[in-house]
């Protein structure tokens, strides 16, 4: 498994870069890396990615965009609108968790 | 005098309910009876709902499912509309109970349009929009092609998991050869929309399968999550903001468990059960296992899946009766014919941590199937296997392909090359 560093923390990732161990995850990475994609982490961004944690806590995988919506509450256009294009991929990315599957 | 109870006589639960006859029959000790429920009594082979669009009569998918469930089992025609696993009871849609000591959930998936705003409406008034998910809705599909004749052409999934994740793939190939056989394909502008970031989940059959999306001329919409269908003004709209315009869409559901596992609470958000993925057991109800597409499984929901996933339960279904620990652990086997159309089609192998790769099957370089490369003998196996599926599998017989995931044959995945022209 590939590392990553950045700003002198080092995580492992899988080949796509998303966090294989969610414990290396903090929120200060979450900022860091956030700025690689030119997403600026404020309250609204950082709510859906701290649903994301807890409820992948408990289920073992990374919430679907429906999930976000029937559980955590969450509009799905306003995802698309705080992480524009991969709302998904993005915020499992910023979150230290697995690329979202819908199986195969 | 002890009671197994199986829910749904589709593929899984009739395999199990064959398989378990024989095996508990064999097992010295109290005897058992088995009662399947299933709310009617068509079996449908579901695989043909791809080609009715195309060619195949609607009645060669359909027999009665009693005529697959083997003597000593009891078939119960009636709805299920709650699971009490305290109680070892279900209650079932004309008010009567039955009472379980063991419970095998095999009541698999089914699209649910409701989900999409306007969906529902759309594929009701069966004018532009269409799906190929029902037998009804395959039949009314095929009216559809014959009086299309120009246009643009959308082959839409709405969101994962699905049943049988390839068959709209399948159905975009199969579209496009249609209409080139018809002499209008130059007429017709076909495009592949989906919620993922390519043609398939996994790397290298997405580099595959994209590159033949390619070569025949397909468009591919990636990545797009659909919020809407206006089947009025002809639109398929997505949360991006993205609007894909249509003269047909043939749209493939949100797939969703059934109704009395999401009102027993028994499932997830999508209405499947979760179960350890390796024997299929309930996480939370020991007596309760599921087979087929109705668990949560991280792996194809299809019926490869749930033949190779019945065989291995079988012991683990055995000891867990004696309360013994369960031996055997499934690898989330699929495999899986892709028809690419002009009469070849290609053949998927892989489980939970191999990725379909290309190769040979099952034999390393004899074959005679090749993994994921167009041939002419792949579909004809495809084709062979409408036979073999009533015959072989429903019944539980052996098939000669093994229940667990072979590496023999497969080519890693970096050394695996690109698709051959053919």
């Amino acid at each position: 498994m590939p590392t990553n560093v950045i700003n002198g923390r080092s995580f492992t990732v899988d080949e796509e870069g998303f966090f294989t161990d969610r414990s290396e995850w903090n929120e200060d990475l979450a900022h860091d890396l956030a700025a690689l994609i030119g997403v600026d982490l404020d309250e609204a961004h950082l709510a859906p990615l701290r649903f994301m944690r807890s409820d992948s806590e408990t289920t073992g995988t990374t919430p679907t965009l429906r999930r976000m919506q029937a559980v955590g509450g969450f509009d799905i256009k306003t995802l698309f609108a705080l992480y524009p294009g991969k709302p998904a991929k993005k915020m499992a990315w910023l979150a230290g968790l697995r690329k979202p599957v819908g199986c195969v | 005098m002890s009671k197994l109870l199986i829910l749904g006589a589709g593929t899984a639960g009739t395999m199990a309910a064959n398989l378990m006859r024989k095996a508990l029959d064999d097992r010295p000790g109290d005897p058992w009876t088995i009662t399947v429920v299933d709310q009617n009594t068509e079996h449908h082979y579901q695989p043909g709902y791809l080609f009715v669009p195309f060619w195949m009569e609607p009645e060669r998918v359909v027999k009665d499912r009693r005529d697959f469930l083997p003597d000593g089992v009891d078939f119960v025609e009636t709805a299920v509309s709650r699971v009490d696993p305290e109680a070892r009871t279900v209650e079932l849609a004309d008010g009567s109970e039955l009472v379980y000591d063991w419970l095998i959930i095999a009541s698999g998936t089914r699209p649910d349009p409701s989900l999409v705003t306007g969906m529902a409406e759309a594929l009701s008034a069966r004018t532009n929009v269409h799906e190929f998910y029902t037998l009804e809705g395959a039949t009314a599909l095929k009216q559809a092609l014959e009086s299309f004749e120009s246009g643009r052409l959308l082959v839409h999934i709405s969101e994962m998991p699905i049943k049988c994740p390839v068959a709209p793939l399948e159905f975009a190939f199969l579209v496009e050869d249609h209409y080139r056989r018809k002499g209008i394909r130059h007429k017709i502008d076909i495009t592949y929309v989906t919620p993922l970031d390519g043609a398939f989940t996994k790397p290298v059959a997405s580099a595959e399968l994209g590159g033949l999306l390619k070569d025949r001329s397909i468009r591919l919409a990636a990545d797009f999550a659909v919020e809407s269908v206006d089947g009025a003004a002809g639109r398929l709209i997505g949360y991006d903001g993205r609007e894909l315009p249509f003269d047909l869409l043939v749209t493939v559901p949100p797939n969703v468990g059934q109704q009395f596992i999401i009102d027993s609470g028994l499932g997830n958000d999508a209405g499947f059960v979760p179960v350890d993925k390796h024997t299929l057991r309930s996480v939370e109800h020991e007596r309760i296992f599921v087979l087929g597409d109705a668990s949560d499984i991280p792996t194809s929901k299809a019926g490869s899946v749930a033949h190779f996933a019945t065989e291995q339960f079988v012991d683990n279904f055995l000891a867990a009766i004696d309360g013994l620990p369960l031996p055997n652990s499934f690898d989330g086997h699929a495999n899986c014919f892709v028809e690419s159309g002009r009469g070849q089609a290609l053949l998927l192998d892989f489980n939970y941590d191999t990725e379909p790769l290309t190769g040979t099957f099952p034999l390393p370089a004899v074959g005679p199937m090749r993994l994921l490369a167009r041939s002419r003998i792949n579909h004809l196996g495809k084709l062979a296997f409408e036979q073999i599926y009533w015959k072989l599998l429903l019944p539980g017989h052996k098939l000669p392909v093994p229940n667990a995931m072979s590496m023999s044959g497969k080519r890693p995945a970096a050394n695996a090359r690109p698709l051959q022209k053919v």
